[in-house]
């Protein structure tokens, strides 16, 4: 029978089926953090229960951590706490740890695939949402509960039922200024931010083939978005040449074995989906969000929709606007930026850093703006000093924070105060999400570099040549 | 983690009609710092409920003393976004036992289902009946019954079937987890793992 790339993986890794009930799926690795896991253990303590495969779990700290002076001890102790937690329980498992300081150290979506832990054709969870990220090497990869997280130390199992299958194709080219980020802010903005609940999606088309690897992860990591359970991409030479060498990955006849498989790992020609949409790639342009969750987002040349236009109640819609301060029909361009973020999981590794710089260079940071740049990781921190970016940036009047989650959930310091605008290069611009009464908009590192240089929305097209 | 049964629930319902309630609502980032699993119902929809300096909202329905019972009826799209459990742990903790809603966000739902919160989706014209009766008569009384599946306005008797699987509906109603079933099935997912090729 012909099989989608989300059957061929998830159907090798189920152990078994339950009548009427949900499949039992093994997990072949396994991403924890300090916020998630520390009840997880407990569980593990209060039932009496071992880790069955530690060799298969790897714990960093990131959620939590701050994002300067990061030798020094952490100051708010409930943080501290939860550190401290992760890494006795790290050590009383087992379990591999890249704590605060350590070489590996960074947000868990960006080490995982940096060091060849994601691999085409695994089952991946973390508890975090965003572990969709993964899919971009053609995994199954998605988020999980507290419970789950016991589950998988304790058994290397979930139990889940199959999901739908979706497949979303990007036809064409992408045009001047539109990035990955834009692709994904573009298919939420056209589904909205429940359009895909029940589904697994695959991403199919030149748009996605052309794009690497770090563009693949921005666009799977924002699956969760529209409510799929996580999004993934077919396997090529790109992905391959992406994770050759890296320290998890195999090596030697073992690696020949893997491609071999790997190559298999495409949905077949006339496999089905039960649900399918296309878009032209061409049609897109930079994008923003101007509301409260992810699929209120427009192209940024144009204006705020009117209640009537969009799908959902009218009410939800001006409670939304007014959360930002923002009048329907209003457009974007010019509108007062206070702070910027280019970080997260989303879009914080290498090649956002290098799109930043691509505006900024050679222009200066805006008198009256806040700008946080946080690379995902000390690995993506070292190559922006190796790189000569570090250069453009501090000649443009910026500066360099330490990797960490850091405003995209603000759970440390990192918090826009409220009632201040934010250019975001992450995930969700939910009320509060980043500090209470925070208003975050969405967008790439290039449109966040815009507005970083003239402290207002600005058309990054403008800017570049 | 134990929680109790759930067979049939009688209550007076709380009315929450807005949709793509997230969990950043449900709650705060800042309120995951904990390490132990208690406390969450203080801080559910922290935001909503409380000014910055710590009073109350009085306009926020948790804060109206009208409103009570063991049932949270929210509008579409419930609890999408973050995977942090800690939003049903709140949820429960709060005293809810049953939320009802005509969607809910995937890893919420599942969420809700492993801890013992029962998730009742209804449809978009059942959902709005509740809200109206409820906001009619905030005593007005609803019953949901998990071994019949089924929703009803006790006033009206008018009633609404849901779906569950057998398997959550048989943990739910004996208290039992994944990971009891789990535990019990360890060799098996042992020689699974010894035949995968990587
Ligand atoms: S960067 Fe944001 S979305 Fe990504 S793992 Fe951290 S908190 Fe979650």
């Amino acid at each position: 029978m012909s099989k989608t790339l989300f059957d061929k993986v998830w159907d090798s890794h189920v152990v078994r089926s339950i009548e009427g009930g949900p499949d039992v799926l093994f997990i072949d690795r396994h991403l924890i953090h300090e916020v998630t896991s520390p009840v997880a253990f407990l569980g593990l303590k209060t039932r009496g229960i071992p880790v069955l495969y530690p060799e298969r779990t790897f714990a960093t700290a990131d959620h939590n951590t701050p994002t300067i002076n990061q030798h020094l001890p952490v100051a708010d102790p409930l943080s501290a706490n939860q550190l401290k937690a992760l890494e006795e329980n790290a050590d009383a498992y087992g379990i591999r740890h890249w704590g605060l300081g350590h070489q590996k150290n960074g947000i868990v979506h960006v080490v995982g695939p940096e060091n060849g832990i994601t691999q085409p054709g695994a089952t991946i969870v973390c508890g975090d949402s965003h572990t969709s990220t993964h899919g971009a090497f053609g995994a199954i990869a998605f988020g999980i509960g507290t419970s789950e997280v016991e589950m998988v130390l304790s058994t290397q199992c979930i139990m889940q039922p199959k999901p739908k299958k979706m497949r979303i194709n990007i036809t064409g080219s992408l045009s001047k200024g539109v990035t990955p980020k834009d692709v994904a802010l573009f298919i939420i903005s056209k589904l909205t931010t429940s359009g895909a609940t029940g589904y697994f999606v695959e991403y199919a088309g030149e748009v996605f083939e052309n794009m690497t690897m770090e563009g693949r992860m921005t666009v799977c990591n924002l699956s969760i978005e529209m409510g799929a359970r996580g999004g993934m991409i077919a396997p090529d030479e790109t992905t391959f040449n992406y994770i050759k060498g890296r320290e998890f990955t195999p090596k030697g006849e073992a690696w020949d074995r893997a491609m071999a498989y790997w190559q298999t790992l495409k949905t077949d020609a006339d496999a089905t989906f039960d649900k399918e949409f296309t878009f032209d790639g061409s049609s897109i342009e930079p994008m923003i969000t101007y509301g409260t969750n992810p699929g209120m987002g427009m192209g940024i040349s144009g204006r705020i929709p009117e209640a009537q236009e969009v799908e959902g109640g009218v009410a939800t819609y001006e409670k939304s606007l007014h959360y930002m301060g923002f009048h329907e029909g209003e457009p974007m361009i010019g509108k007062k930026v206070d702070y910027v973020f280019v970080g997260s999981c989303t879009n914080g590794r290498i090649e956002d850093f290098r799109a930043f710089a691509s505006v900024v260079k050679g222009k200066h940071k805006a008198d009256d703006v806040t700008v946080w740049l946080v690379p995902g990781s000390h690995v993506v921190e070292e190559q922006i000093k190796e790189e000569g970016l570090l250069d453009v940036l501090t000649e443009a009047g910026f500066s360099l924070r330490q990797p960490g989650c850091s405003a995209c959930l603000a759970m440390n310091d990192d918090k826009v105060p409220a009632g201040k605008y934010a250019v975001s290069t992450s995930n969700r611009n939910f009320e509060g999400r980043q500090g209470p009464g925070a208003r975050t908009m969405l967008a790439s590192p290039l449109v966040a570099a815009a507005a970083a240089v003239t402290g207002v929305v600005t058309d990054p097209r403008t800017l570049i040549q | 983690m134990a929680y109790d049964k759930f067979t049939v629930l009688k209550s007076t319902a709380v009315p929450l009609p807005i949709e793509n309630v997230d969990t950043d609502q449900i709650i705060p980032a800042r309120f995951l710092k904990a390490t132990e699993r208690v406390g969450f119902g203080d801080n559910l929809f922290r935001d909503w409920r409380y000014n910055p300096d710590n009073t109350p909202k009085a306009d926020f329905v948790l804060n109206n003393p009208v409103y009570s019972g063991k049932i949270l009826v929210g509008g579409k799209n419930f609890g999408s976004g973050s995977s942090r459990e800690h939003a049903a742990w709140a949820i429960y903790d709060y005293g809810f036992r049953c939320v009802v809603s005509s969607f809910f966000a995937d890893i919420f739902r599942n969420n809700c289902l492993n801890i013992g919160v029962l998730p009742v989706q209804v449809s978009a014209g059942f959902l709005e009946k509740i809200f109206n009766a409820v906001f009619a008569d905030p005593q007005t009384q609803l019953e949901v019954n998990l071994p019949e599946q089924t929703i009803t306005l006790l006033a009206t008797g008018e009633s609404e079937s849901f779906d569950i699987s057998t398997y959550k509906k048989d943990n739910l109603s004996n208290g039992f987890d994944d990971i009891d079933y789990l535990q019990n099935i360890k060799g098996e997912i042992q020689e699974f793992a010894s035949k995968l090729p990587f």
